[in-house]
């Protein structure tokens, strides 16, 4: 069973803290911590597994990790799953990631927490593995996406469609828009509709 | 009221906070303006003020009072709002808040929904954080849903079903027939999560397990579809179908197969397959090839598939990849018990890794080091060890030297290298070792009587060297203490002796007392070291002198030893031999040495000394009447009637200085000493040690042992090289009558602290007139040193009558048991 899937960044920030186990919430931050601490002296070319720190259970427990750029995943597991396949299993998630986001960085993780918590929840469910078939678990985070779209569409007034329609020709799946810009948000949400001639990044 | 800002500009504003302070100011004015939102009550926005109180969340701020909140969510028509509610639903509730129970008639609805996204949601959400009370309430509609035909809905509901049967075991029974033909999905997701629910189930219960060893010919189907089928894309991993049901399925026909013959047979096919042909380049066909070696070792599997799996995990050890490498030692520690052999072959690999730079490669690597040793490779091993202990981390070297110590008591092979690999230790890793080897120590040392003067000696060099490690500290003043006459007189068999003078004796030990590195029960130890070389040294005036300054020390038990020392000078002066005497041989099972205590003089111990130092005067005596009786409760009288060609004049003087002295272990009487009460018991318990360090290993004299009725039997000596607590006796019977002795057989019995081996004769017929002998070669070994007796029967037939007759001997020599 998977106690808990940590995503941080080279500094400890968490960018993604998931628990399959209720702990208090001073006790989380202070995991994060702790497994920031363990994980952060670990050099690059030593194995990827450590035992858990005090907090999140001691030696019964392991932190299986991997170092992507500037962030770590980090999954805390029992011993009822294989160490080599986690480490597979995170290779997996950081795949869909990079195939929802289109090369996905630190900024994809910071402000879209939320969609990364959408598709966690499409892998792991109650700390055990849903689907590791990359393919089917876009396909159904796309399908909820676009649920949640039509009903934005239906809600909002429609100057919103005026502003799709601008941007038909530019937007290719109609989620990100393709500008220099590196914050990458989408654009159908930062301008209000009176500039819909040039949309602006900041 | 302005619309509360969105969930990326807040985050683009934290962002630009610079300091922790400025970061808490602008979340606690966020917080308010959700706050006040909520009690708004508007419905556009609690979705995104949600969002961003999850967001604060994550960063480790209080989030509380969005708990309602997320309920108010659910209840939403809106996917989007379900959405964010049930995500701050697992993020925010667990099952020790009250609100959540208010969430079970929502789930309950979303998981009749229409939409299979809502449903989905209720599942995970049921899945993640349900409580008892909720899963019992909604395990029905679960099970519904696990026999739908939709597979995004039945992997859910086979996983929430997982959660359900953990937090309410009685249910298991619920899903059983839901479970009928799971395993005949073509979908992996599903397939995939009913093996988990199989194996929650299989863990469980034992019912269970047995009805699903059914299902093993159906898994192993399965598993050979996947290896064999080729490529397909859509579950392709690096170049394996789908590894992540491959390793689920191998788990779980492990769980089938263990212990159960049937099963375990009806997968040693599939199991040597997917062992064979799994390409090992890539990290899913290392992670597959483990689960496969794991269930191998778990199930009943026929050893040539065995001795496979071992070979695959010696593989692991020599890849380059660290994490392969970890798991392969994990698994071998795993295996060691079991298929030891097996995994000696791979013990130089092993011993390399502990020179690993990776500090779990290097634990998991000593682990497996100590479950390896064994008498053969015990030298090679400790070396490996001794020079990791040297080079290790701190945290390893508690677990290191304690390892190191158990082995080496094991497996020793001989006294010598015991003691020196315990003194490096003790001087490599002296402050981590644990507090119980310091007596342990003591006892090995008192134990190997013949290695003292070396022992001290390399400990007093040690203590000048650095007085820092503490249980070193300790055992070295406790042995000066006991052997420091035989560190001063220089005689050391197995090393250069160093010229050491009693005043650089007690010069360390004092300096042991005012040194700061010393703990107190340190100082205790070289108080009491110092007063008893009041005996075995000469320089008895400054050893009163720092025995009474230290009767007033501030450290109490110290001025109590002290004080109670002093005293041993001034009123009990008589009594200080008898009680600072040697230490006997010090029984392991027994506390702390022999524990009767015969009054010598009559007069009883101060308290304060510890138990170890009360004067072993019994156990010699005890021992010695035990041997009287065993011969039959012969004579009482001293034993030892052979004469001692080499003594001084002042024989008896000494002798009985002995008898007060009662050394079982060497070195020469000490100058003033009393003789005991009872020199005649004390004499017959006299064993062991040579009486005379003089008399080297020469030639034993022989002697008759018997003569009578013209048989007459001559002993002669050789002591046996290796091993010299046996002692070499060759018979030599000769016939000085007319008449030849037939059948005769020679026998012999010894006390029972002696073995004996009697080989067989050069014949059974002793010529007459003595024209001839019969030899027979008797190996006594005489571990304890004890003095030799032997009782002897003899049967012949002389002219036609049997002759039958007993004799004692008790005339060895005494260089024939020493």
């Amino acid at each position: 069973m998977i106690k808990a899937i940590l995503i941080f960044n080279n500094h400890g920030k968490p960018r993604l803290s998931k628990f399959y186990e209720h702990y208090n919430e001073d006790i989380e931050q202070q995991i994060i911590r702790e497994t920031f601490h363990l994980v952060s002296k670990r050099d690059e070319n030593v194995c990827n597994f450590l035992e858990g720190g005090m907090l999140i259970g001691g030696s019964d427990y392991k932190l299986i990790y991997r170092h992507y750029a500037t962030l770590y995943f980090v999954f805390c597991v029992d011993s009822s799953e294989s160490e080599l396949g986690i480490l597979d299993l995170i290779q997996v998630f950081v795949e869909t990631l990079d195939k929802c986001f289109e090369n996905v960085c630190e900024l994809d993780l910071i402000f879209h927490v939320d969609k990364v918590h959408n598709i966690l929840a499409e892998m792991v469910m109650g700390g055990m593995v849903l689907e590791t078939n990359m393919n089917e678990i876009i396909t159904q985070v796309d399908a909820q996406n676009k649920m949640e779209k039509s009903e934005v569409r239906l809600t909002l007034p429609v100057h919103y469609f005026y502003l799709s329609v601008y941007q038909a020709g530019q937007v290719d799946t109609g989620r990100y828009c393709r500008s220099a810009c590196s914050c990458r948000i989408s654009c159908k949400e930062h301008e209000p509709p009176g500039n819909a001639q040039k949309h602006q990044h900041w | 009221m302005p619309a509360p800002i969105r969930l990326r500009e807040l985050i683009r504003t934290i962002r630009t906070a610079r300091t922790q302070a400025e970061e808490r100011e602008m979340i606690q004015k966020e917080c308010a303006a959700i706050r006040s939102s909520f009690r708004e009550e508007d419905n556009t926005y609690r979705c995104r003020n949600v969002a961003k109180l999850l967001y604060m969340h994550m960063l480790g701020y209080p989030a509380h009072f969005g708990q309602l909140e997320c309920l108010k969510l659910i209840a939403s028509q809106k996917f989007t709002d379900k959405r964010i509610g049930y995500l701050g639903a697992m993020l925010l509730l667990d099952e020790r808040q009250d609100v959540h129970l208010l969430m079970t008639n929502c789930i309950k609805n979303d998981l009749n929904h229409s939409t299979q996204y809502v449903q989905g949601l209720a599942l995970c959400t049921l899945g993640c954080m349900g409580s008892s009370e909720m899963c019992r309430d909604l395990a029905g509609e679960v099970e519904k849903l696990l026999k739908t035909s939709n597979s995004y809905l039945r992997k859910k509901a086979a996983l929430c079903a997982v959660h359900v049967i953990r937090k309410v075991p009685e249910l298991m029974e619920m899903f059983l027939p839901a479970t009928k033909n799971l395993l005949s999905e073509k979908n992996h997701g599903v397939l995939h999560t009913s093996v988990v629910l199989l194996t929650e189930m299989c863990e469980r219960s034992p019912d269970m397990l047995a009805h699903f060893r059914k299902l093993v010919p159906q898994l192993v189907r399965i598993l050979k579809n996947l290896i064999m089928s080729g490529y397909s894309p859509e579950h392709d991993v690096s170049g394996i179908s789908d590894p992540f049901l491959q390793v689920r399925i191998l788990r779980l026909l492990r769980i089938l197969g263990k212990s159960d013959d049937d099963s375990s047979e009806a997968m040693n096919d599939i199991l040597a397959q997917v062992a064979t042909n799994t390409e090992t380049s890539k990290n899913v066909g290392n992670a597959i090839l483990y689960e496969t070696v794991l269930t191998i070792m778990d199930i009943k599997s026929e050893s040539g598939l065995r001795v496979l799996a071992i070979n695959i995990l010696g593989r692991f050890l020599l890849n380059n990849d660290k994490n392969i490498r970890y798991v392969a030692l994990t698994s071998l520690l795993k295996t060691v018990q079991t298929d030891h052999n097996a995994v000696q072959r791979h013990r130089s690999t092993i011993v390399d890794c502990l020179k690993d730079l990776d500090v779990s490669i290097k634990r998991r690597a000593m682990e497996l080091s100590f479950a390896l040793v064994n008498g053969n490779n015990i030298r090679g091993m400790m070396k490996e060890l001794l020079y990791f202990l040297d080079s290790c981390d701190p945290e390893f070297k508690a677990d290191c030297a304690s390892g190191v110590f158990l082995a080496a008591e094991k497996y020793a092979p001989s006294k010598r290298w015991h003691i020196d690999t315990i003194m490096r230790v003790l001087t490599t890793a002296g402050s981590y070792v644990r507090d119980d080897s310091v007596p342990n120590l003591i006892q090995l040392i008192t134990n190997s009587v013949e290695m003292h003067a070396y022992t001290v000696q390399r400990l007093y060099k040690a203590l000048l060297d650095d007085i820092s490690q503490q249980p070193l500290v300790q055992v070295a003043s406790w042995c000066i203490g006991e052997y420091g006459d035989l560190l001063v007189s220089g005689q050391c068999e197995e090393e250069e002796p160093i010229q050491v003078s009693e005043d650089e004796v007690l010069d360390v030990l004092e300096g042991l007392l005012v040194s700061n590195l010393s703990a107190p029960v340190t100082r205790g130890y070289s108080l009491t070291a110092i007063m008893k070389l009041s005996t075995r040294f000469s320089s008895v005036n400054r050893i009163k002198k720092v025995v009474s300054i230290y009767g007033s020390s501030i450290d109490v038990e110290l001025q109590q030893r002290a004080v109670e020392y002093n005293a041993l000078f001034k009123k009990y002066d008589h009594m200080r031999p008898a009680l600072l005497e040697r230490m006997p041989i010090m029984e392991k099972s027994a506390s702390n040495g022999p524990t009767e205590i015969v009054q010598t003089n009559g007069e009883t111990e101060p308290s304060v000394v510890e138990p170890k130092h009360l004067p072993p005067v019994t156990q010699p005596v005890n021992q010695a009447n035990d041997l009287l009786d065993l011969l039959g409760g012969n004579d009482v009288v001293p034993v030892i009637q052979t004469t001692m060609p080499t003594k001084p004049a002042s024989a008896g003087g000494e002798l009985l200085d002995l008898l007060g002295d009662l050394s079982l272990s060497g070195g020469p009487a000490p100058a003033s000493s009393v003789p005991t009460s009872q020199p005649s018991f004390l004499m017959d318990g006299l064993s062991s040690q040579p009486l005379f360090n003089d008399i080297a290993a020469a030639a034993i004299p022989p002697m008759t042992a018997y003569n009578k009725n013209g048989l007459k039997i001559d002993f002669t000596f050789e002591r046996a090289n290796p091993n010299p607590n046996i002692a070499v006796i060759t018979i030599h019977a000769s016939n000085s009558t007319e008449a030849d002795m037939t059948d005769f057989v020679f026998q012999a019995a010894v006390p029972k602290t002696f073995q004996l081996q009697l080989l067989s004769p050069s014949s059974n017929v002793v010529p007459a007139l003595n024209q001839g002998t019969v030899t027979q070669v008797i190996r006594v070994l005489n571990p304890q040193k004890q003095q030799l007796r032997m009782r002897i029967k003899l049967t012949y037939t002389l002219k036609g009558s049997p002759v039958q007759d007993l004799a004692e001997v008790n005339n060895f020599p005494p260089q024939s048991w020493q």
